[in-house]
């Protein structure tokens, strides 16, 4: 990457804490200084279990949350803090895709309506907004003529593909899809997948891919960030990272995942973690994976590290006192 | 196939529900066997009759017609009152479920409610019920189980409470566990952890599981055998290294050609199936797979007519039969 022009969303330090849920108990450090780019054009997976901040951070970016902390970003742009009244123009390049693709339709409204609803939004006129909600059915391969029908008529994977019409109404740069297949069956995932490849190739669209199924982040992503407890463990182009994962985290994450080939299971190396995630209240000290680490000495229990370059020019970064040589 | 007898043995189970639009089938004419200590695998997406068959087989369905014979070590289950079954569940048959939570009392310690299992089935003393639980929870791998017996549910984590429910289904000593969807809700690492300890249960224990789940991978990881259920019925059965290498149903070959894999180097298109499961209100006359299937839509007319009309049976080879008219085994053409 040249880099005499910005990024398309740049992120830095970002953090959001979250008051304690009684008073009195500690805040929780859901995002602690997380910073990445992402290119036009490029999907970035961001990975890692429950309770991560993978979402959190997602909303904080389309700022349907308001950073406590650390700057986003837009084409140079920085927009952590600007009221909503001076976000809406950005809600144009800047759109979201939910998990829950039912959940997040309104019920009550026509899908030509839903789609249509980010131009009305915008200042378009009714007659447009519902012309472009045709050409967008059709874009996501939905049959124009059930624009007038609701939700519930729709199936799960075809609901989903309602919320990524929605999403491109408006003609993005960039779409912050959290979990976009995770709800559906699995025999509809490879469609909503092979979808939002084939709408980057046409409409040139970044993506911020959140999931925790780190199957479909490596076939959809260009570079990969894992997440743990609020913080970037390891991020970098994809292929380096699932080939030779550096953190040790990483490593236990892949090795976990179940592949549908009975042989290469029973055959392979798994790296067994021991525990539960912590809870990001009250984290660990030092490295906060050290509690689960099957590498950890004593400098992980006291020194937290940081990002660091791990081979100069590859462009990852790992955060751990021992990483893997790659 | 092993020699021995099966431990539970499924005939023509039919399970169907009243509804306002009428009656809907959602487990059809179903058949497996469960050997001991073996893991069998029942595959299925949503609305494909999975659970419904699991909660049959334990007696479970209140308001349902469930009709067929489930015999577990010989013994006919369907048609028992449900005194009767309340005696062979737990004892001999447990379940867990996904989200352990909604089956655990807020108001008892864990402890107490592993122990109260104890105490129902056998009539044991608080005392030793409550020893029992202890060991149980440390069997488990809880740490700290003494002290952890006398925690509240809400003190666990989800991983942990997946243990207690282990715990308290393992505590009867049952001869056959039924796990719907055990590590769906927990983390990745986490559900390697759970699907470790059933496997070392098994192996321990000599224990018959059957494992209900939507992703191949965790089939892969523990079924020795494998049903593959579509629309309420068995779409293909067989041993779980025939199943991967020469899936005969077209359904089956379309979930393992669609799914992103981590040891796949290729990053060509996935191959997507399309439309969505059939929904069972309007069960289709043939094939429930057909409107969805690329070797019905690549027939002559005629043999589009045959899919879309006349329902397969299951046939084929002994061992991996498939429900298809035109199923595509290892070295003939489909």
């Amino acid at each position: 990457m040249t880099t005499t022009a910005p990024p398309l969303l740049r992120v830095r330090d970002l953090s959001m804490t979250f008051p304690g849920r009684r008073r009195g108990s500690a805040p929780i450090r859901a995002v602690d200084g997380v910073g990445f780019d992402v290119a036009a054009g490029e999907t970035l997976g961001l990975v890692g279990e429950s309770g991560c901040g993978k979402s959190t951070t997602g909303r904080t970016i389309v700022r349907l949350l308001e950073p406590t902390a650390g700057s986003v970003s837009f084409e140079g742009r920085d927009i952590s803090h600007l009221s909503q009244r001076a976000l809406k123009p950005l809600r144009r390049d800047l759109q979201m895709v939910f998990q829950d693709p039912h959940s997040s339709l309104n019920p009550r409204q026509t899908v030509a309506r839903i789609i249509s609803d980010p131009l009305l939004v915008q200042g378009g006129s009714a007659a447009d907004a519902r012309k472009r909600a045709v050409e967008l059915m059709e874009l996501v391969g939905l049959i124009p003529e059930h624009v007038d029908r609701y939700p519930h008529e729709f199936s799960g994977g075809q609901a989903q593909r309602i919320g990524i019409a929605r999403a491109l109404a408006t003609g993005p740069r960039l779409v912050v899809a959290d979990e976009p297949v995770s709800a559906l069956d699995v025999s509809v995932q490879a469609q909503i997948v092979n979808l939002m490849e084939r709408l980057q190739r046409e409409l040139g669209l970044a993506y911020l891919f959140i999931a925790h199924d780190l199957s479909v982040v490596k076939r959809v992503c260009d570079r990969v960030a894992v997440m743990y407890l609020g913080r970037i463990v390891e991020i970098g182009a994809k292929e380096r990272v699932y080939a030779a994962p550096a953190h040790p985290y990483t490593r236990a994450l892949l090795s976990a995942v179940p592949l549908p080939d009975p042989a290469a299971e029973r055959s392979r190396e798994r790296i067994a973690l021991l525990g539960d995630p912590p809870s990001p209240a009250a984290p660990p000290p030092g490295c906060t994976f050290h509690p689960r680490c099957p590498k950890a000495r004593e400098i992980c229990r006291t020194d937290a590290p940081t990002l660091r370059t791990l081979v100069p020019g590859e462009g990852r970064e790992v955060a751990c006192h021992f990483p893997e040589p790659a | 196939m092993g020699d021995s007898a099966p431990l539970l043995s499924v005939r023509d189970l039919t399970v169907t529900f009243p509804t306002r639009r009428g009656p809907v089938r959602a487990v059809d004419s179903l058949a497996f066997d469960v050997l001991p200590g073996r893991t069998l695998g029942i595959v299925g997406e949503s609305g494909s009759g999975k659970s419904v068959t699991s909660l049959a087989v334990m007696g479970l369905h209140t308001g349902a017609e469930v009709t067929g014979s489930v015999t577990l070590a010989g013994h006919e289950l369907i048609g028992l009152s449900d005194r009767e079954l309340n005696g062979l569940r737990g004892r001999r048959m447990a379940m867990i479920f996904q989200d352990p939570l909604s089956s655990l009392h807020p108001y008892y310690t864990v402890g107490e409610q592993v122990a109260e299992h104890h105490r129902v089935h056998f009539g044991s003393r608080r005392a030793a019920a409550r020893e029992r639980a202890v060991e149980a929870l440390a069997e488990v791998g809880i740490p700290e189980p003494r002290r952890r017996a006398g925690e509240y549910p809400h003190q666990f984590s989800g991983g942990m409470r997946q243990r207690v429910m282990i715990a308290m289904a393992l505590v009867c000593e049952p001869d056959l566990l039924i796990a719907d969807e055990p590590t769906t809700a927990l983390d990745v690492t986490v559900q390697a952890q759970i699907l470790e300890l059933i496997a070392r249960l098994q192996q321990q224990r000599g224990l018959s599981v059957v494992m209900i789940t939507h992703d191949l991978g965790v089939v892969a990881r523990v079924a020795h055998d494998v049903l593959v259920m579509y629309g309420g019925r068995a779409a293909e059965q067989a041993p779980v290294d025939a199943l991967f290498a020469s899936a005969a149903h077209p359904y089956t070959r379309g979930l393992l050609d669609s799914l992103p894999r981590l040891d796949d180097p290729d990053d060509a298109p996935l191959r997507a199936i399309p439309g969505s499961p059939p929904s069972l209100l309007e069960p289709a006359p043939g094939c429930a797979f057909a409107p969805r299937c690329p070797r019905a839509a690549a027939g002559s007319a005629e043999e589009r007519t045959r899919c879309a009309t006349e329902r397969p049976p299951l046939g084929g080879p002994e061992g991996h039969p498939a429900a298809c008219h035109f199923p595509a085994y290892e070295g003939v053409a489909p």
